[in-house]
């Protein structure tokens, strides 16, 4: 459901299996004692790297929505997110 | 002019120098290469022509000026992930198709200004998640050594190309062994860098905190000189180094007095195939001849490192992929009833089993109630790994085993069972969960004419470290990368 991915019948067995015995493999991790380990996100030495905040050109309107599927008056047009009351 | 697609940049420069052939000539000799062999190769997605002709041009008045840049005039292949101006661009996905990005990435905008030219795209599995080039949402490529096998992957064009004599240089990008497996699958040298070495803006993101930009050559020295190019600080790229760039550093200098650390766990490891084991162990033999140190060193969460990656990237890559929705780019559902139905719709149609696969495995690792079980034990695992490597550099200046624990394998054998597919990357994802450099080199064939690879790891920033023991390699043992007879 979070993925968005538009399963439909017969994925799920099909993936269901896969990811069983892939799952089944990562379980072995639970052999491993590490309450007292630091979690790892990165290996990168420097942090909080900003820029100075000077405007720079960007992509113009036209530049950003040359690749849009749909586009009507520089919007990017997507079908209806709201239910019709 | 079939020897002009057998060189080196090296060679290649001197010899623009002496007027031997131009630019144009040189691009001109692999675009026939490519005419004779890609129809069986396949490495290729598609060919730039309008950037080869003004780039090769410009490369011979920049000759003509006295320019002595090594990279001027060498032809160049470029993975589907790195965005190219103008240039189709997919990921190897059907849901990229017709995506021209608006601007070009950092290290290929790196190697045009130092003059090399872009022949074209190169194949790859679907957004990097692959092993074998199968993944592609196009077509898989086949390994020009046997052209029923496949040429490794992700970054299987990249590596054919190079191995087939299409191109001189690739760049590949690796997440958990996509430049070294294939490079070593194809015969050919490959490297990641340093996690952090290489920009990686312009990059479709895969994995993030473990994607590297690298090479593909047919010589440590040429891998040197690409990573030199395109290597260096860049404010483009929040987690790029600002460190100096000094990888040709002692290039030269050989093994004598250095310690080559051997993991005992290496040779143990799931799948590895005497061939491999006896092809490393020449190698081995051939370093302490040359003056090498040989050390045992343990690794002793190599197991478990599997494991790990596959929480890690999955949980990233959910995340990244979740941009790919229908409505800036690529493909998309525009018939739906409503947003939600043309998301499902867009990403059912255009993403492929594996990315789907990884997807649901890392939205479920990332999932509240899961988490703690699946990516936060993950990443505490990572930091055993990465300690493993920090106390085995204590004992070794550089790590050596096999790239990949098999050789080329048979199109279509892996891809009915995953498992055994991530299986191929055990040796080399090790290296992006700690962020080290490692190169792949030829180390031989088997007795079925299939080439092995060795790898080189070394401490974080030491690329000079990984490049200067893979070259003592190609020297001591004379084996060299070449270009497959594609008879």
């Amino acid at each position: 459901m979070l993925a968005r991915i538009g399963l439909e019948p017969g994925d799920v067995e099909f993936y269901a299996e896969q990811l069983s015995g892939i799952l089944a493999h990562i379980d072995r991790l639970k052999e491993l004692d590490t309450d007292a380990i630091p979690p790892t996100a990165q290996v990168v030495e420097v942090a909080n790297t900003l820029r100075e905040d000077v405007p720079r050109p960007g992509l113009s309107q036209d530049e950003a929505l040359a690749n849009a599927p749909a586009a009507v008056d520089g919007f990017f047009r997507v079908p209806s997110i709201q239910e019709e009351a | 002019m079939s020897e002009l697609t057998e060189l080196t940049i090296k060679e290649t420069a001197r010899l623009l120098r002496l007027r031997s052939f131009s630019a144009a000539e040189l691009v001109t000799a692999h675009v026939e290469q490519i005419e004779r062999v890609d129809h069986r190769v396949k490495a290729f997605l598609r060919f730039t022509p309008e950037l080869w002709e003004k780039q090769a041009d410009e490369a011979d008045r920049r000759i003509a000026r006295g320019d002595l840049g090594p990279l001027v005039g060498i032809p160049m292949a470029v993975k589907d992930v790195l965005c190219v101006r103008g240039v189709e661009t997919t990921a190897g996905s059907q849901i990229l198709k017709g995506f021209r990005p608006p601007y070009t990435g950092t290290a290929v905008a790196r190697l045009f200004d130092a003059g090399a030219v872009m022949l074209g795209v190169t194949n790859c599995d679907e957004f990097a998640m692959g092993s074998s080039t199968e993944n592609s949402g196009y077509f898989p490529t086949r390994n020009p050594w046997d052209l029923d096998r496949v040429p490794g992957g992700s970054s299987g064009g990249s590596a054919a190309a190079v191995a087939a004599g299409e191109a001189m240089i690739a760049l590949g990008t690796d997440t958990g062994g996509s430049i070294r497996q294939p490079a070593a699958l194809c015969g050919v040298v490959g490297m990641k860098p340093t996690y952090g070495r290489v920009s990686r803006y312009g990059l479709i993101a895969f994995a993030s905190s473990l994607d590297q930009i690298g090479p593909f050559t047919r010589s440590v020295e040429d891998a040197a000189i690409v990573l030199e190019a395109m290597g260096g600080h860049d404010p483009l790229d929040a987690t790029s180094s600002t460190r100096a760039n000094d990888v040709l550093r002692d290039f030269d200098a050989g093994v004598k007095g250095m310690r080559i650390g051997v993991p005992r766990e290496y040779n143990e490891v799931e799948g590895m195939e005497p061939a491999v084991k006896a092809a490393i162990e020449a190698a081995i033999k051939s370093l302490r001849e040359a003056g090498a140190e040989i050390v045992d060193v343990g690794l002793p969460h190599t197991d478990y490192g599997l494991a790990a990656y596959y929480i890690i990237a999955p949980a990233e890559c959910s995340s990244n992929l979740a941009r790919f929705d229908g409505v800036r780019y690529g493909m998309s559902s525009q018939d739906a009833l409503n947003i939600t139905e043309a998301y499902e719709r867009t990403r059912r149609k255009g993403f492929g089993t594996e990315v789907r696969r990884r997807v649901m495995l890392g939205t479920y690792a990332l999932s509240s109630g899961y988490y703690d079980a699946y990516y936060l034990k993950a990443q505490k695992v990572r930091t055993l790994i990465k300690r493993d490597f920090d106390a085995a550099f204590e004992k070794c200046d550089a790590i050596i085993g096999a790239t990949s624990p098999t050789v080329a394998f048979p199109i279509g054998s892996k891809t009915q069972d995953p498992l055994s597919m991530y299986l191929c990357d055990v040796l080399t994802l090790g290296g992006n969960l700690a962020g080290l450099p490692g190169i792949s080199v030829p180390c031989g064939m088997t007795e079925q004419l299939l080439p092995v690879g060795l790898q080189v790891l070394a401490p974080q920033w030491r690329e000079d470290v990984a490049l200067r023991v893979a070259r003592a390699y190609e020297v001591a043992s004379g084996v060299k990368a070449e270009v497959a007879p594609l008879v």
